[in-house]
């Protein structure tokens, strides 16, 4: 019998297509998994407006929930609440970090003009003497750090509050 | 339908693809490679905005077009963009002032519209919101940067702010759409994002040592479908492909 608990299970065998070591559960874009009447409706909700990968999820979704033997599935999409990375789940910022991704620090708000860059760990060495290269990086949810002791550049999943 | 509120959707999201075009232009010609990123990250923002509005103003006019067919098969006079968002790019100086003087009017707008009694648009409002704070804060560092930098930084970027200057008004254009409705749905009064506005863009130029100009002239236009000669231009390269492949998908 396929239950909910078990079709939250299977969604942690679907990779993000541009960090695929995060599941789509670790990052928190699935928001509700629903049963009735043999249809199982899947809700998405994207990290950025642009994100490219939502077509790619949702017909992942498909495939796998089918393969598991789940049939009828749909994939919803809805963009309210706006998803944030408060929602990425502790194994999956632990994954960034084993990655080479800084994960997502606390920081001040953005709108605040002149404020200090967030305090971003080198993901390499530990270091906390980082700089910020750029705001954005190789996908919308990214921005570009070096490390100035081990001069590692890397990735930093920015926070979306 | 409702023609206002598709209207009032139409002119949102033609201003967040034809400013999404432009700097998708920008594309492989960023004067440094983490510079081109930032531009084409804000490029797929904007678009990406503009995808979920196109896609609710087919659900208001009755799905008779689709969000593509919005995008690219309505003729020049059918945009309801400002005249600001379609200027050409110019330098770099020029994109991000342009992109400065949107961006500050994008936030405190995005802020109010939260409050709308329409949820699709007050979730489209609060997901672009917070792109829209990384967008500002990036505009106005590089106008700091840039005006605040050599002699001639800040001289080609003070003709910047001089020359973009003219099509600011427009951002606080209202008309009929917005007097039917306003109250009905809670949207924002743009006069009163303008204090909001001149504040923040006052703040910044003056960090930037930026004269605001006192020219009085201004153009207005776009929120009518009355463009700039710029405007075809931008619609013949982005509307090539539907036109010369009708209905193909990527």
């Amino acid at each position: 019998m396929v239950t909910i608990e078990k079709i939250w299970k299977f969604l942690e065998e679907v990779a993000d297509p541009e960090i695929p070591v995060l599941s789509i559960i670790d990052l928190g874009v699935v928001r509700d998994v629903a049963l009735n009447d043999n249809q199982c409706l899947v809700t998405i909700t994207p990290t950025y407006s642009g994100c490219p990968a939502m077509k790619y999820i949702e017909n992942q979704i498909i495939e796998l929930l089918e393969m598991k033997g789940v049939t009828n599935v749909q994939v919803k999409h809805v963009l309210s609440p706006a998803w944030t990375t408060d929602w990425i789940s502790e194994s999956g910022r632990k994954k960034l970090l084993e990655y080479g991704i800084a994960p997502p620090v606390d920081e001040v708000d953005k709108s605040i003009l002149f404020a200090d860059a967030p305090k971003v760990a080198c993901p390499k060495c530990g270091s906390e003497s980082t700089r910020m290269i750029s705001l954005f990086g190789s996908t919308a949810c990214k921005a570009q750090y070096q490390c100035k002791d081990c001069l590692e550049p890397f990735d930093y999943f920015k926070c979306l509050k | 339908m409702n023609k206002e509120l598709f209207e009032y959707v139409i002119r949102i999201a033609d201003d967040s693809l034809i400013l999404g075009q432009r700097l998708s232009e920008w594309c492989g010609h960023g004067p440094i490679l983490e510079e081109d990123i930032a531009l084409t990250n804000i490029a797929l923002d904007l678009i990406g905005q503009a995808t979920n509005l196109f896609e609710y103003a087919s659900q208001i006019e009755g799905g008779d077009r689709n969000a593509d067919q919005l995008a690219f098969l309505r003729f020049d006079r059918e945009y309801r963009n400002l005249l600001l968002v379609e200027q050409p790019n110019g330098d770099f100086g020029d994109t991000l002032m342009r992109q400065f003087l949107f961006d500050a009017f994008r936030k405190p707008f995005f802020e109010r519209l939260i409050a709308c009694t329409d949820l699709q648009i007050s979730g489209i409002a609060e997901k672009s919101l917070k792109e829209t704070k990384y967008h500002l804060k990036h505009s106005s560092e590089w106008v700091i940067r840039l005006g605040d930098g050599t002699e001639e930084s800040h001289n080609r970027i003070q003709n910047s702010l001089d020359s973009l200057w003219r099509y600011t008004d427009e951002l606080f254009f209202e008309n009929q759409v917005d007097a039917v409705l306003l109250d009905d749905f809670n949207f924002p009064k743009l006069s009163e994002i303008k204090e909001d506005w001149l504040k923040n863009v006052e703040l910044v130029l003056d960090e930037a040592t930026l004269a605001v100009p006192d020219n009085n002239w201004q153009f207005k236009g776009g929120r009518e479908g009355l463009h700039s000669e710029h405007l075809g231009k931008i619609l013949a390269e982005m509307q090539f492909m539907q036109r010369a492949y009708p209905n193909m998908e990527w």
